[in-house]
């Protein structure tokens, strides 16, 4: 059957929405010129901008506070999958649901909650306070950042490296025993190594949005936080320099691009495993 | 019999972490005073407060609004583009499956920004079209990338035997290829009403005067400080999804563990 032209629709969409804003931002970049057209030249100062030890600080701070939560993610939810992955159907199905319905509430509410958890005078203080202890500073620092993200993409970790491990053929687990294996021989021999496509998926589904949001740091971390998302975001809606705020945007899409190539590289078994999350 | 109490412990101990903030949250939408950490007696005050506050309502209007014209609109465009995409000879698909990888590998943020860009390029008025092309270009990737699977599985021989027997290709389409991947246009169709729904960057970015959502709602009121209608709002939405997913997961009951593609 000849059917291809009916997705010309969405390629003429997608060029429109996807590819032209994307070859705008690279103009932008490459560019400088307040807003008239005749005026904008080809420049790179935008990428040397970024050279600035302020904004390296802020790309630091912005990587390194992603690959704490995803490590964090990773020890924390690995032993969860497989506790869950070890349950019998019914059961493992209902703590599934139980971990994605959080996922279902907004996003910003999930953040928000913590607010009230760990503010000045939230929930935690309070107690602290009626135990007899001094209230603690534990908002408004990398730490209630960092736990913002743990506690908004555990379940990305989670559910990929669950669904890897349920599909693990049990026989290849009897046998090992059967051969005289112990369970820690057959975690790091037979386990571990099968369900490292679930982890791939799970690492890139932690760190990509963490590294890239402004959302969790701005709540948690307070207006005059800065990870890179804020800067992007201070770029097009505050300060309003569109070129340099763009050369922010290329410079984070490249840098994510490499990551998933990186992480591609690791995961042979790419079509098949990966969790199927995307 | 230690080793099985350890994990049990560790079990809640997450499941407290994931539900602590949400509880606190459900708890202190209650609360008869603005503070967040006292609590001083039962009230219902926030509920009543929540139905007469003008910008909540507005932005729930169009919250839902779009999800649903995006939803609607993203997997129609989507499904044909995803019959299309199969039919396509090896290189072009490739193009096109790479392509409309991009907006789902890409971080929210950049697609945000690049919309915006084009959206001002265009010089189009931020308001309600923006956010509209806005979440139907997110969401057309995720409803291709659910249906795409289905028509892999699918019997490619059943659509020419309907043709051989006299269908044209429209009606073999309607008749015999839509009722075969219909599983995966539902999901799809699904995936892109939630993701609409819970948006915040993209319509942060594409939003205009007058125009805004749940989510950049509570993000201003958040900034702005303590609001207990956030709370008594954030209630009702918990407790809204809540028996949403129990109907869903009684009609479907594996899909969901199975595959985890609910976002």
């Amino acid at each position: 059957m000849k059917t291809k032209w009916i997705a010309y629709p969405y390629i003429l969409w997608m060029i429109i929405f996807i590819i032209v804003p994307l070859a705008l931002i690279l103009v932008y970049s490459l560019t400088t010129g307040e807003g008239d057209i005749r005026n904008i030249q080809f420049t790179l100062d935008n990428f040397k901008k970024f050279l600035d030890p302020i904004y390296i600080d802020v790309l630091w701070r912005s990587i390194s506070l992603a690959l704490k939560s995803t490590a964090v993610t990773l020890v924390l939810g690995y032993p969860m999958a497989m506790i869950i992955s070890k349950e019998n159907v019914k059961k493992r199905n209902a703590m599934i649901l139980l971990f994605v319905i959080p996922m279902w509430m907004n996003f910003l509410l999930r953040t928000y909650a913590w607010l009230t958890l760990l503010g000045k005078n939230g929930f935690i203080n309070y107690i602290l306070v009626k135990l007899g202890f001094e209230p603690l500073n534990l908002i408004y620092n990398d730490g209630a950042v960092l736990l913002g993200m743990v506690y908004n993409f555990l379940p990305f970790m989670v559910l990929p490296i669950y669904s890897v491990l349920i599909k693990i053929d049990k026989s290849l687990i009897e046998a090992a025993e059967d051969l005289g294996a112990g369970k820690m021989k057959v975690f790091t021999r037979i386990i571990f190594p099968l369900s490292i496509p679930g982890i791939i998926t799970g690492i890139t589904m932690v760190f990509m949005p963490a590294v890239s949001t402004f959302v969790i740091s701005r709540l948690l971390g307070g207006g005059q936080y800065m990870l890179i998302g804020n800067l992007v975001e201070q770029q097009f809606l505050g300060t309003g320099d569109w070129h340099f705020g763009s050369a922010i945007s290329i410079i984070m899409m490249v840098f994510i691009l490499i990551t998933m190539a990186i992480t591609a590289k690791f995961d042979e078994d790419k079509e098949g495993g990966g969790g199927g999350l995307w | 019999m230690v080793n099985r109490g350890i994990k049990r412990l560790y079990t809640f101990l997450i499941f407290l972490f994931l539900y602590a903030p949400i509880i606190v949250l459900i708890v202190f939408s209650f609360n008869n005073s603005r503070s967040r950490g006292v609590w001083s007696g039962f009230t219902i005050k926030w509920y009543i407060e929540l139905f007469k506050n003008e910008e909540i309502l507005m932005a729930l209007y169009y919250t839902l609004i779009i999800a649903i014209l995006s939803s609607v609109l993203s997997t129609i465009i989507g499904t044909f583009a995803a019959i299309g995409i199969y039919g396509m000879p090896g290189i072009s698909k490739k193009i096109v499956l790479n392509l409309n990888y991009l907006p789902v590998l890409n971080p929210d943020i950049v697609t945000a920004v690049s919309l915006m860009t084009l959206f001002r390029f265009m010089n189009l008025e931020f308001g309600f079209i923006t956010m509209l092309l806005s979440h139907i270009t997110f969401s057309i990737p995720y409803v291709i990338l659910s249906v795409l699977p289905k028509l892999r599985q699918m019997n490619k021989h059943l659509a020419e035997a309907a043709m051989d027997l006299g269908a044209t290709p429209f009606y073999a389409l309607r008749k015999v290829v839509i009722p075969e991947i219909m599983p995966g246009i539902v999901s799809g169709a699904l995936i892109a009403f939630t993701l609409s729904i819970d948006d915040f960057v993209i319509s942060f970015f594409n939003k205009g005067a007058g125009v805004t959502n749940l989510s950049i709602t509570i993000f201003s009121m958040a900034r702005r400080g303590i609001n207990p209608v956030i709370n008594a709002l954030s209630t009702l939405m918990f407790i809204g999804l809540f028996i949403l997913l129990l109907i869903i997961n009684s009609k479907s009951s594996n899909n969901i563990g199975e595959r985890g593609d609910i976002i």
